[in-house]
This record gives C-alpha cells, structure tokens and sequence, in this order.
C-alpha cells in the first residue's frame, strides 16, 4: 500500500522556454529572407489598375520605382491634387528622371544593367498624358524594360 | 593553489526578449507587397537628326488599337467593346480563313520545331493624352490575354500541356511560334479637337 502514497500536493512542472529564442529567431529569418525593405516614403497616393494577366518582377533589387498619382493629404496645399511624380524621397519633375536613371543605374553592376527595369506604380485614375511623358524620357534615357505596376485580379 | 573556478554561465532567459526586438524592428521597416505588373519593352528612341519614317508594314499586317479621351475603343476599323477586344485581337493573330485583310504568315523555321506558319501581325496601341491609366492597362490586359490564349492553344495542339506546363525550352519555341508584337506607337492625340 505504501507504494502509492499521495505525496501531498504535486506542482505540474512549468513549460520550458529554452528553445523559444529558436523559435523566434526562426521566424526571424522567415521574414528577413521573404521581406524587402521599405525603401521610401509615399508622398502620392497610389491605388494600382488591376489586371489578370500580370508578371511576377523577378530581380527586385534591379527595380527602380517611379510613383505617379495625387500627392498625399498633408502635401496637396503644395502641390495640389494634379498628378505628380514621386522619385525616391521627393516630388520631381520629368527632367529629373534622367538624373534618376542614370543614379539607378550607376548603383547597380555593370553586367546586370541590362536587366533593370523600371516599374512605373502609377494610380489607376491617372490621365495617361503625365504617364506618356514618363515613357518617353525613359526611352530618351534608354531605360527600356518598364513595368507597369499592377494587383492581379483573377477576372475584370 | 586555488581549484579551478568554473566560469559562470551566461543566462540566455532574455534571448527570447532579443529576438522579438529585432523581429518587430523587421516587422515594421519591411512591406511584403508582391512586385506584380505588365512587363512592357519600350522601342528605341529614334536619334533626333534621323527623320522619323514609317516602317514599311503591310496595312493588313496591322491593327490599330485606339483608345481617345473618352475611354472608348477603336480596334481594325470600328468602335468596338473591350470584351469584344480579346476575340477580335485572336482572330487578328491567328487569321483561320486565310482572308487577304488580314496578317498574312510566313514560313519560318524554329529551332528544335521545325518549320511553322507564324502570323505577321502586328497590334499597334494608341491612346490619347487624356485617356485613363486603368482603361489602359486594361486594354494592354486583354492584348496580353489574347496571346496568352493563342500560345496556350498552340501549345494544346502541338505538345498537349499548357504554355506555363512546358519546359523552358518548348517555351521559347511557343513564343517564337506564337510572337508577341504589341507596339506602342510614338504618341499622338487620338482625339481630334474642333476649335
């Protein structure tokens, strides 16, 4: 009978916690390794076309992005609500692509130039007139593999 | 002589806490936005001093793609609807009646084919200044789906997969077999203004 002596009250043990570092440090990496940086500030707002036929980009660090449509909020007093050009941080204009372009392009390696590719995330109700323009100077720049940035939709 | 001391262990309880910082500062830097969109390749920009002449193509070889201010569209010689659009560009490219209006083929040979018909066609977008973004890549959008379509029938017919099923090479085949000839014309108001 003595072997089965209630020994008073039993404390369940406490779950370990030693491998949640690894856990986290795993979901860590997971996010590192799928993210890509924010690299600027929107100061327009962009709301992308939808279109079922899209392309996946696939060498995102030879993308440039040039932003088109209405500024935000806080800058329309400035800059009204007329379409504009964002590049990097700022509100540009179209001269000011080609000193864009040829910045893109020094900062990426000589062999992978060709592949760069310009993604142009412009808002949907955009008149294609300021777009149109963009084109053009990217072609006097010779950048000539563009993108139009769009959300895949499975049917329009 | 003393005994050897043992090292104390460093306590690796805040670790946790550690990568948590870390992975909330990666949560907020980073966007997970997928880069999707229309890959297009813009034509060459002509030097200035050269006079800018049109290319000899034959004028049932082409088709004219409008698009005016108003979003309405213009395809070969009527105002069509843009689910018409798909239909219309398909039956541009694949031309199965031989009709001497439309693209003529050429015999041409492909590598690891052989010789194969492939249609001359050419599909020529104009838009207007005032056109919208979003008609635009629509349009672009079923130009896209069109011969998305052709190459995923032709593929149907000759290896019995679909395009995207077949490897890189049968690929490249299809796209040469099935070209893609979407130019965008140097830009001109679709528009005409009465003053």
């Amino acid at each position: 009978m003595s072997k089965f002596v209630d020994k008073g009250k039993k404390e369940t043990p406490g779950i370990s916690t030693a491998s949640l570092p690894d856990i986290v440090f795993m979901i860590l990496m997971f996010f590192m390794v799928s993210v890509s940086m924010r690299q600027t500030d929107r100061k327009v707002i962009v709301s992308l076309p939808g279109a079922s036929e899209v392309a996946k980009l696939e060498r995102k660090d030879l993308a440039s992005y040039i932003y088109i449509g209405t500024p935000t909020l806080q800058y329309q007093s400035l800059y009204g609500t007329d379409s504009q050009i964002q590049l990097n941080d700022a509100f540009r204009s179209i001269e000011d692509i080609r000193d864009f372009i040829a910045a893109e392009r020094e900062s990426i390696s000589e062999a992978e130039r060709p592949f760069m590719t310009v993604s142009i995330k412009a808002d949907q109700n955009t008149r294609m007139g300021i777009i149109t323009d963009v084109k053009q100077e990217l072609r006097r720049c010779s950048a000539l593999r563009i993108m139009y940035s769009a959300r895949k939709v499975s049917a329009i | 002589m003393a005994a050897p001391r043992k090292t104390p262990e460093i306590n690796g309880g805040s670790m946790a806490d550690i990568s948590f910082l870390m992975l909330i500062f990666f949560l907020m830097v980073s966007t997970m936005d997928k880069e999707e969109g229309i890959s297009r390749r813009l034509p060459v920009m002509p030097p200035e001093d050269m006079k800018v002449e049109d290319q000899k193509v034959n004028r049932r070889n082409i088709i004219q793609v409008k698009v005016n201010a108003q979003d309405r569209l213009f395809a070969g010689n009527e105002i069509i609807d843009i689910t018409q659009l798909k239909d219309k560009i398909k039956e541009f490219m694949t031309n199965p009646q031989n009709d001497p209006n439309l693209p003529d083929k050429e015999v041409t040979f492909i590598e690891g084919y052989g010789d194969c018909p492939v249609s001359k066609g050419v599909i020529s977008l104009q838009n207007d200044r005032g056109t919208s973004y979003s008609k635009y890549i629509e349009v672009q959008n079923e130009l896209i789906r069109a011969v998305n379509e052709l190459r995923d029938e032709w593929s149907m017919a000759n290896y019995g997969k679909r395009y995207s099923r077949l490897t890189e090479d049968q690929q490249t085949i299809v796209r040469k077999a099935v070209p893609q000839n979407i130019s965008e014309a140097e830009p001109k108001d679709v528009t005409k203004r009465r003053r």
